[in-house]
């Protein structure tokens, strides 16, 4: 058994690009788990997608062994944390399955949104914060002024954090010291009733549902009875372990302060939600672990076979998803425009394009995805309230008391040169200014609160064109509010395109009528005839645009060597044809489904 | 082989070269020594002789040099090739046999010319472009109206009497006016033939840059509301003076359509040789590397020499019968559609033909089919609806 004293169980925190994965990567290089070679770049992001786009998605866990300068043999369990806003409720679970937690601050970008969102986070549950400035290989690197902000703005002591290079792998040795120094050994009380943190689950074809988890008291292991507390769920622990890079390597037991994997005969991860407490089920702890919720999500839109077929093989995907993604829901709907289909439900815009392109990608399936939309509150003139997650569902106007929306507070950090063009866009977003600190001479934290569908359409590529790519952003829920709020409809050749509709404020529709008509005239190809793309709220007209008919399209050459490659021509444009849907006689290209969401590119 | 009925094949030979690439061309061409040029026949001469065993099935109908710039070369040169050609293929007879030969004016003295009527060339297709000096610098072209029309007085005192003259429409600063101009002045000289062709700007050709949607010059274009009126005109004024369209492009005096290009419409076998040539043989269709250096290496072996072999379906067949077909403004005929796939057009395409000529693109008479005007003018949109 592995005494606790040895064992330090510590997470990773910083802002996107500060070189998580990359100081994950050194940490376990440096501990001789691997051999440089095994290295793959990246060890921690093992999903394709996640190692593109550099953004961890789902926790990930390592057990490293360090031989530390007293001689000693140390456990580290490395818990990586998901980096995004989206996933915010996931890592504060992987935040309270540890003792401690290493603050990675760019040596040249110094603090940013997330740098402080993560730490105080981490704070929030007691974690011992271990600051670490990286990148001090890149010439702008400025430590001394990066320190001097960490003691200010965050109050922590600087004065061991140690200078690296993730990248060249230069002072890890300090890091993986100050670890052994600094962070608290687990203190769980072997003798009482096994307790466990569920911080992640995933589903294995060969071993159903596999729990990610940090024991807090107790032991488990094979023939262990265990129930999840808040979903009931109960069943026999069949294999125990801890995490190897990439590998899950059985042992007997997991014990206090332990954090390892059990595997029951669990066939969905619906039963294993994060942040459950798992514990023995015929000797239960008194209490569960603090901090249990549901995770609900906020973005919704209807994802759409592009070949109507594939409907079934859409199902599957989804399901399968599913079983590695609670937080992933949906169910079935119609379109007129698109036929059969699901409205999904996502934590936000990042789950939503990951799962899209993981449908995409994984899967094979083309998708056509509808503008996104957040729960709308509809009071009912007859006192009933309905959640609202598709426009095309919105009772009629003379049915509805009132609406409200969902409302974020949201904390952008910016350079101060650009407050202004950033205060104007959250002003244009209808943002409510709650005030603004000056962190520093030259950057200011902004504080507004924003409805939730400002932010779902384009409002992290405004902010970051706005300020040049240096404005970070970080969002919590807030609650709901009453808005004017109205259904705006687009009609193609005079029919309404259900798919196309969306919930809107009345202040900006007609602005936004008028660039999706604008929008729509370049994204639907010419036809035999005159196309009339309009946008209604009810009845009343309020933008309209015209594709013009298509009168020439000819090609005047075609001799010998043309052939093939005219061919070609034609293929591709009849394949093109086939990836549109029909509305009326109206043939529309799948993108234009999305042209809601980029409104405002110009 | 003596008595068995042979098919019918148009040859065609790529001569690359040009003494300048013009603004607009993205075909196969390139400046080249007289030793190259040498090197260069001789290779074509190497394909030609590595046909041998395809050659007894065929009869050879039409030969056609274009380029690049065929009238570059020695006239020699064209002579040896000619002579290669009848040495491994047997032709019809020569009073019926079509040589067309591309010249650009400005490159062909009066021997050369003297030297082609000699050697049995019969066709000449000139590219003339416009009559617009300022127009014809515009597009790169090394030649002025006034040498044309040289060129032109030429070839006809030596006794050519089919000659086709190339004009362009919608090019940069082009008014209507202008482009009247250039084809009053061009019916007027009376060719037998006139092919009349858009510009089109494409990639990797010295008016991408400048011309391409986005372009610092693309305002310079004609409107589209103009390019069409341009389009419409040629037909007005082409017609008027005795010439009919027989193909989207192409327009000529009664009886002298060109038979080697009307075989790409037509489904009849050709070989291209020559560098980037393409053939259609035994119902595929490839193509010869476009690296002159290997070329000229591989000429003589197929396997080397070739690239992008595509073997036709009965279905590639079938849509190609009817794209290529319909670009004929007599059409396609019901009869030679069974005769060719042993099933009815009806059958395979009787819904859509009805559709189509619901929408007034098609006429849809008992014996052939064809396109109307509004046909042609969206013509691709047709023929994508026809691919199987």
């Amino acid at each position: 058994m592995i005494e606790q004293s040895k064992i330090r169980n510590f997470c990773i925190v910083a802002h996107i690009d500060h070189g998580k994965s990359t100081l994950a990567d050194r940490i376990i290089e440096k501990t001789g788990l691997l051999t440089s070679r095994e290295m793959q770049a990246q060890v921690l992001d093992n999903m394709e997608l996640e190692r593109e786009r550099g953004i961890t998605i789902k926790a990930q866990t390592v057990r490293i062994v360090y031989r530390a300068k007293d001689g000693e043999e140390y456990i580290f369990n490395l818990i990586d944390t998901p980096g995004h806003v989206d996933f915010n409720y996931e890592v504060s679970r992987s935040l309270a399955a540890c003792e401690g937690a290493i603050l990675i601050v760019d040596a040249a970008q110094g603090i940013e949104a997330q740098t402080l969102a993560n730490c105080y986070l981490a704070l929030d549950h007691n974690l011992e914060i271990l600051p670490v400035i990286n990148k001090i290989d890149l010439p702008s690197a400025d430590p001394e002024r990066v320190k001097a902000e960490i003691e200010d703005i965050i109050g922590l002591d600087t004065e061991f954090a140690p200078l690296i290079s993730a990248k060249q792998g230069l002072n890890i040795e300090d890091v993986l010291e100050q670890i052994v120094a600094q962070i608290p050994a687990p203190s769980g009380e072997l003798d009482e009733p096994f307790k466990a943190l569920i911080f992640d689950s995933l589903y294995d074809a060969y071993k159903g549902v596999i729990v990610f988890c940090r024991v807090f008291d107790g032991r488990v292991g094979k023939g262990t009875k265990i129930r999840m507390m808040a979903t009931g769920a109960e069943a026999e622990v069949v294999e125990v372990g801890t995490f190897g890079a990439g590998q899950f390597i059985p042992c007997d037991e997991l014990t206090a302060g332990m954090v390892g994997y059990i595997t029951a005969s669990l066939k969905n991860v619906k039963d294993t939600r994060v942040g459950d407490t798992v514990t023995d089920a015929k000797n239960p702890c008194m209490e569960p672990l603090p901090g249990y919720k549901k995770v609900n999500p906020m973005v919704y839109c209807g994802m759409y076979p592009a070949d109507g077929a594939k409907y079934p093989d859409l199902i599957d995907a989804l399901e399968k998803l599913q079983l590695n993604d609670a937080s992933l829901q949906f169910e079935p709907e119609t379109s007129i425009a698109l036929g059969f289909g699901f409205r999904c439900g996502f934590l936000g815009l990042l789950h939503l394009e990951i799962i899209q392109e993981r449908l995409e990608r994984e899967y094979n399936l083309d998708i056509v995805t509808t503008a996104p939309s957040v729960i709308y509150h509809v009071y009912k003139t007859d006192g009933e309230m309905i959640e609202i997650t598709n426009p095309s569902n919105l009772p009629d106007p003379s049915e509805i008391d009132h609406m409200e929306e969902p409302i974020v507070t949201a904390e952008i950090m910016v350079t101060t040169e650009f407050v202004g063009s950033i205060m104007n866009l959250c002003q244009e977003r209808r943002g409510v200014y709650l005030g603004m600190e000056y962190l520093e001479t030259t950057r200011a934290l902004l504080k507004y609160d924003l409805p939730l569908n400002e932010i779902i359409y384009d409002f992290f590529d405004a902010l970051k064109s706005r300020s040049r790519g240096y404005a970070s952003f970080d969002y919590e829920m807030k609650g709901y509010e009453p808005s004017q709020l109205v259904k705006l409809d687009i009609l193609i050749n005079k029919e309404e395109v259900d798919a196309l509709s969306f919930i809107v404020h009345a202040d900006t529709a007609y602005e936004r009528g008028r660039k999706m008509c604008e929008k729509l005239k370049t994204e639907i190809p010419r036809h035999l005839f005159e196309i009339p793309i309009q946008a209604a709220i009810g009845s009343k007209v309020i933008a309209r645009e015209t594709v013009k008919a298509m009168r020439k399209d000819v090609l005047a050459k075609c001799y010998g060597g043309d052939i093939s490659r005219k061919k070609k021509l034609l293929e591709k444009q009849k394949e093109g044809k086939k990836r549109m849907r029909q509305v009326g006689n109206v043939e529309i290209p799948q993108q234009a489904f999305m042209s809601v969401l980029k409104l405002d590119e110009e | 082989m003596h008595g068995a009925m042979k098919k019918s094949l148009g040859i065609y030979i790529h001569i690359p070269f040009c003494i300048k690439k013009c603004a607009y061309c993205d075909f196969l061409s390139m400046p080249a020594t007289l030793e190259v040029q040498k090197e260069y026949v001789e290779a074509l001469i190497r394909e030609i002789e590595s046909y041998k065993t395809d050659a007894k099935y065929y009869e050879v109908q039409t030969i056609y040099f274009g380029g690049g710039t065929p009238s570059i070369l020695e006239a020699g040169h064209i002579e040896h090739i000619l002579n290669a050609i009848y040495d491994v293929f047997q032709v019809q007879n020569k009073e019926l046999l079509e040589i067309t030969l591309e010249v650009n004016p400005g490159t062909v003295t009066m021997e050369k010319w003297m030297s082609y009527k000699m050697f049995g060339i019969n066709r000449i297709s000139m590219g003339l472009q416009s009559t617009d000096n300022d127009e014809l610098q515009v597009l790169g072209r090394i030649h002025t109206y006034e040498e044309f029309l040289n060129s032109f007085k030429m070839a006809r005192e030596v006794g050519f009497y089919n000659i086709n003259v190339d004009v362009m429409s919608a090019l940069p600063g082009q008014t209507l006016e202008n482009y009247k101009k250039s084809l009053e002045n061009v019916v007027n000289l009376s060719p037998e033939h006139i092919s009349s062709y858009s510009l089109i700007v494409e990639e990797g050709t010295r008016f991408w840059e400048d011309y391409r949607e986005g372009g610092k010059m693309f305002h310079l274009l004609p409107d589209e509301e103009t390019e069409r009126k341009m389009y419409l005109l040629t037909k007005e004024v082409l017609e008027k003076s005795g010439y009919s369209r027989y193909e989207i492009s192409n327009y000529a005096k009664n009886g002298m359509e060109s038979k080697h290009n009307s075989s790409y419409w037509t489904g009849v076998p050709y070989i291209g040789i020559g560098v980037g040539a393409s053939s259609y043989l035994d119902n595929q269709r490839y193509q010869n590397k476009r690296d002159i250096k290997q070329y000229i290496l591989y000429a003589g072996f197929r396997e080397k020499r070739i690239c992008d072999i595509e073997v036709l379906s009965k279905e590639d067949m079938i849509s190609e019968f009817m794209f290529l077909g319909l670009r004929r403004m007599c059409g396609v005929s019901k009869k030679e559609f069974f005769k060719r796939f042993q099933i009815s057009m009806e059958e395979v395409y009787g819904d859509l033909l009805r559709e189509l000529a619901e929408q007034k693109l098609l006429i849809y008479e008992d014996e052939k089919i064809y396109l109307t005007d509004y046909g042609i003018d969206v013509s691709n949109y047709v023929f994508s609806k026809f691919l199987l």
